[in-house]
């Protein structure tokens, strides 16, 4: 939760950073990216362009080919998986295209079975996700199954869950891409507000409307980043 | 820095607590339970194949144990201190005959609490009439016998009483459990009489079956001064039965031969007649290894259907696997996860099939009359055995799912 000091203001850097997996095609090629704390960044690109590639380099999902990653001041490179997966338990949320919600299981233990890996007792994890429901307007859906929800309302209940334990970092890859329009604004803007609450946010899309909404924006093409705009 | 740290007596660099990744056991317990609970009709399946296999062995163990529990307090009961002893057969197979002197003597020993003999009747066929042919003479034979034998071999009476000082000279028969029905009497109410070679004989009792000599069964018996008076029967006994003291029955064992005819003991044969009962237990126990190892084959079964099933699982749940690393878990937390499902899996599985062994042990001994006896070591190795068949079982799949990428989380949308 407490970032620390050791990164000085910077949240995610990524140094010559290239991944590929066999083969001639190059998912990421000599990327450079420094996101700092708080930042609101949205990376931009067609399919295959390795935008989703570059999120699970910065989640510390996939390590990359060659080049050097720090997140939250911790060098990925280097560190034992087991260290990378208490990284992420700790300070990372995920929210995925796809919600990637337990079924037949509530809303309110699904999200805190998002902080299962931290280590936190059952009581304090159910609290948090109470309130990080509240926090996402659904504080009327405690209870309710993933089915009996619509699909905003999931993804509603997956952002929640990746907020719950305050993380330092939110990557959020397609969030709106199985919505209709009005739940993907209305998701788009909760984690604009959220995020402005004390976390950087890194979302990626392939939709230029939605990255009009974000400060920063950064195009991919073939693996390579060919803008960094901030507005 | 922790609580646990500093009275560690802080190591140099610390580790800050909240970078770990961790989940404590009873939390994974609670995952376990929530991967079979959303799969309830498969996990209910595959515990099956555990629930028979191990249902079948303890069923094995169960009905064995209580049918040797059985015997073996028959024997208790009975106790393992009758011998008998009988003449044996001579060099070229002429048959060898105890003095009659032989019950007296043995009757002197200062370890035989009681002897008993009962002496063949040559020449006598038990009829119910004079008017059935003398050939059908159902495989009965006539012994005569003292009073004292009922006591010796530990026996009782079904119906009526066994013969007495009075009696045993009056022309009385008490009947053998296997010759009263087949003589088709089965009651001793004095008033009936059987025709026993040319005499009518008054039936005063019918015996229970004589466990430690069954032979005894197809017998009727007569008293000796009767039988010497109406069949002249000498005085040699075809068998004596001995009660020794509990604690020289060894001992009395030994000395029964030179006692019952001292010019030639080797003539004579001295007999355990529990032996031949706790063999029969022994080997009740024998047949078990073998039903025991098909019981095997058959959690075997169970088992591979387990490990089956636990890999496609790995497989439809690669979406959950990849969440719960982006989540936080360490590929040996996704490991113990799936282990854990496993051995949960199969010790339910175990637990079941404790359950349908005692009600088929609970039937059978029901059915036979016996009481049922399930081995204590038996509840509790039911349940280890499936939790140890599942974790192995488990083994493979759960190292495939540790192995899996978590990128597919992000994929697989």
């Amino acid at each position: 939760m407490s970032p620390g000091a050791a990164h000085n203001g910077v949240a995610l850097e990524l140094r010559g950073v290239s991944k590929d997996y066999g083969g001639d095609v190059h998912a990421l090629r000599d990327v450079n990216v420094q996101i700092a704390t708080g930042e609101q960044v949205a990376v931009v690109g067609a399919s295959g362009s390795g935008k989703t590639t570059m999120l699970t380099v910065m989640g510390t999902l996939e390590r990359p080919t060659s080049g050097e990653v720090r997140v939250a001041g911790r060098d990925v490179v280097k560190a034992t998986d087991n260290e990378l997966a208490g990284l992420r338990a700790h300070e990372i949320g995920f929210v995925f295209q796809g919600f990637h919600l337990q079924d037949g299981v509530s809303a309110v233990e699904n999200v805190a079975s998002g902080m299962l890996y931290t280590g936190m007792p059952v009581r304090e994890r159910r609290e948090a996700a109470r309130e990080a429901l509240e926090r996402v307007g659904l504080g009327h859906r405690l209870e309710h199954r993933p089915q009996q929800l619509s699909g905003g309302e999931r993804q509603r209940v997956a952002i929640a869950r990746a907020l719950a334990k305050r993380p330092f970092i939110i990557l959020a890859d397609e969030p709106t891409g199985n919505l209709d329009s009005k739940s993907g604004q209305e998701v788009l803007a909760l984690l604009h507000q959220l995020a402005s609450e004390g976390a950087t946010l890194a979302l990626i899309t392939h939709d230029n409307e939605i990255a009009e909404s974000f400060p920063r924006q950064i195009r991919m093409l073939d693996g390579e980043i060919v803008a960094d705009e901030r507005r | 820095m922790s609580i646990a740290a500093l009275r560690r007596g802080a190591a140099p660099r610390e580790r800050v607590p909240q970078d770990t990744s961790r989940l404590a056991p009873h939390e994974l317990f609670g995952v376990a339970v929530q991967g079979l609970r959303t799969r309830r009709l498969r996990a209910a399946l595959s515990a099956l194949g555990i629930a028979i296999g191990i249902g079948a062995m303890v069923a094995v163990v169960g009905v064995s144990s209580s049918s040797q529990a059985s015997l073996l307090a028959t024997i208790d009961k009975l106790g393992t201190n009758l011998l008998t002893v009988t003449p044996g057969t001579q060099f070229l197979g002429s048959a060898e005959v105890l003095p009659d002197t032989a019950l007296p003597m043995i009757g002197h020993m200062s370890a035989v609490e009681n002897a008993s003999a009962v002496y063949g009747v040559a020449g006598a066929i038990v009829l119910r009439t004079p008017y059935v042919p003398s050939e059908q003479t159902g495989g009965i034979g006539v012994d005569a016998t003292d009073p004292q034998l009922l006591h010796t071999l530990g026996d009782t009476v079904s119906s009526g009483q066994f013969l007495d000082a009075a009696s045993e000279s009056l022309p009385t028969v008490v009947l053998g459990a296997q010759a009263a029905s087949t003589l088709q009497i089965t009651k001793a109410t004095g008033h009936l009489q059987l025709f026993l070679g040319g005499t009518w004989f008054t039936v005063i009792g019918i015996m229970k079956p004589a466990i430690l000599d069954p032979a005894l069964d197809s017998q009727v018996f007569i008293g000796l001064p009767v039988a010497h008076r109406v069949f002249q029967t000498q005085p040699n006994p075809s068998t004596i039965y001995v009660r020794a003291n509990v604690n020289q029955v060894n001992q009395v064992s030994g000395l029964l031969a030179p006692t019952a005819d001292p010019q030639s003991p080797d003539g004579v044969t001295v007999s355990r007649p529990s032996d031949a009962l706790e063999a029969r237990a022994a080997a009740k126990g024998q047949f078990t290894t073998l039903l025991l190892g098909l019981g095997a084959v058959a959690l075997l079964v169970g088992a591979i259907g387990i490990a089956n099933i636990m890999v496609i699982s790995v497989l439809e749940r690669r979406g959950e696997i990849g969440l719960r690393r982006a989540l936080g878990a360490t590929r040996r937390h996704i490991s113990t996860q799936f282990l854990a499902e496993s051995a949960l899996l199969a010790a339910l599985g175990g637990v079941a099939g404790l359950i349908f062994g005692a009600i088929a042990t609970w039937a059978y001994s029901l059915a036979q009359n016996q009481p049922m006896v399930i081995p204590l070591y038996v509840l509790i190795a039911a349940p280890v055995a499936g939790l140890a068949i599942g974790a192995i079982a488990g083994l493979y799949p759960a190292t495939k799912a540790a192995r899996l990428s978590p990128t597919e989380a992000l994929r697989s949308s």
